[in-house]
């Protein structure tokens, strides 16, 4: 969910604003790292894309609801952390064009969703890969893992801005109870689908899968030490 | 969130409103929502002359009101979480239909949910009187990084392809004889969402092929095209000047 203007108030949101600008501009120059200068508009253009249509593939949960993937942590885990930011960042521009989210709430937005989702579930994902066995399908549980932190990350970072800036008086142990209770709930799913869908990419197209670029080329080198040797 | 409306809100029309610069219109709806999210809480009357303010523009610029109430459906998911605020919020209690709830948290619901329909509207016609091409050069102008507004231009340009493609998708499955009813079904939409992945991946790498075949070397050679004229500059500027009026107006009564 979005957050709307009037929620946080002036001067935090324009706070959150130079936050999120400074963000992405950092993932505008780390996404030049992970796709190569020019590729960037267009790959990233895409990657947007793909996230902005995966919000509207439903996937049913119970009783007649269904939710949908955030996609913070998938974009992040299939094409770098920077472009996940980026991706994400530009998604909720371009809902802007829809009404969805407020115009002074888009730092706000942005410092919830786009950085502390795929920052923090990157984090994770690095040291789950440090704990994991050094083969490419340990990139799936570092995935679920790091949906599973990334979606409460980003609930609590709202509540942090909250505390900063919120314009109604509602006890901060409260507020961050409820949101990290409903969110951790949101994190499961998510990281079921996450992992889901990293494995499904990397069981036809390891190379496309970022997280796994080191261990899909040792993994090659191997079987080819393997292959030489016998 | 909101799903399925890729094609946008644009109301194409012939009105002043329509054809006032992109970046004009842009820098006036977040000044304007500024000085709405800056009136202290509880200020009703200012909220009031505001919505006024907006029909104002929505008369000018010929928009049926009937479409913009419409469209405020997106904000119904936060509607729900603000009425939740007054039986949270500390403070007195007070008795209303039987409920007990906190009275200035009843106050800060009221006015959260004021100050995000006023934000809604806002929204809502500013896409309504501004192409999303326009709005995305308007951002150019406004010197948002280059590289994001193509990215972004990317993404609109083909979200309509790959929500077609989503579709096709599911029209596929659905033929044959997949119907998604519990958490089993998560494996093969999971697939869905692998599958199309690598194809916007591999749409992305040829749409590069394509673009470097035509001489592509990472700048659009369109560039964000002349400034807008002072006259919309001073026309745009009576709306936020206007609302900081109604803002100042209002906190000379009630102080």
């Amino acid at each position: 969910m979005h957050v709307p203007d009037g929620f946080i108030d002036g001067p935090v949101s324009l706070g959150a604003g130079v936050v999120a600008a400074a963000a992405i501009g950092v993932a505008l120059r780390g996404s030049r790292r992970e796709l190569g200068d020019e590729k960037v508009a267009p790959l990233a253009g895409l990657v947007a894309a793909f996230v902005f249509a995966v919000q509207m593939l439903n996937f049913p949960v119970a009783a007649g609801t269904s939710g949908h993937l955030l996609g913070g942590v998938l974009a992040a885990v299939l094409v770098g952390p920077w472009t996940g930011v980026l991706c994400v960042a530009v998604v909720l521009l371009v809902q802007l064009f829809f009404a969805d989210g407020g115009l002074t709430a888009y730092g706000v937005n942005v410092t919830c969703m786009a950085v502390a989702t795929a920052l923090v579930g990157w984090l994770v994902f690095r040291l789950a890969l440090v704990v994991l066995p050094r083969r490419p399908g340990s990139v799936v549980p570092a995935a679920f893992l790091a949906a599973l932190v990334s979606v409460p990350a980003a609930a609590l970072a709202f509540t942090g801005i909250y505390a900063l800036g919120g314009t109604a008086d509602i006890p901060l142990g409260t507020l961050a109870a409820a949101m990290v209770g409903v969110h951790v709930l949101i994190g499961i799913g998510e990281a079921v689908i996450t992992a889901l869908v990293v494995s499904s990419v990397l069981a036809v197209r390891p190379d496309l899968v970022h997280g796994a670029r080191g261990l899909v080329a040792a993994r090659r080198e191997a079987a080819l030490r393997s292959a030489v040797t016998a | 969130m909101s799903g399925g409306h890729a094609h946008g809100g644009h109301l194409p029309r012939d009105s002043p409103v329509h054809r006032l610069p992109p970046e004009c219109k842009l820098l006036a709806a977040v000044a304007f929502l500024l000085v709405v999210v800056s009136t202290p809480r509880g200020w009703w009357p200012a909220y009031a002359g505001y919505a006024v303010l907006l029909a104002a523009v929505a008369g000018l610029a010929r928009v049926p009101v009937g479409t913009v109430l419409r469209r405020t459906v997106v904000e119904v998911p936060f509607v729900l979480f603000a009425v939740a605020i007054p039986f949270v919020a500390r403070g007195p209690r007070i008795e209303v239909l039987g409920l007990s709830v906190s009275r200035p948290g009843l106050e800060s619901a009221g006015t959260i949910l004021a100050k995000a329909t006023l934000g809604v509207l806002t929204s809502i016609l500013l896409v309504a009187t501004t192409e999303q091409r326009a709005l995305l050069a308007g951002l150019e102008r406004l010197r948002l990084p280059p590289r994001l507004v193509q990215i972004a231009a990317f993404m609109l340009r083909y979200a309509e392809v790959i929500a077609a493609e989503l579709r096709r998708m599911r029209i596929a499955r659905e033929s044959r004889c997949f119907r998604a009813r519990s958490v089993r079904a998560w494996r093969p939409l999971a697939h869905a969402a692998g599958a199309l992945f690598v194809r916007c991946y591999e749409r992305g790498e040829r749409v590069h092929l394509a673009m470097l075949s035509r001489g592509y070397t990472g700048t659009m050679p369109a560039g964000p095209g002349a400034a807008a004229a002072p006259r919309s500059w001073a026309a745009v500027a009576v709306l936020p000047a206007a609302a900081g009026l109604v803002l100042a107006a209002v906190g000379t009564v009630l102080r």
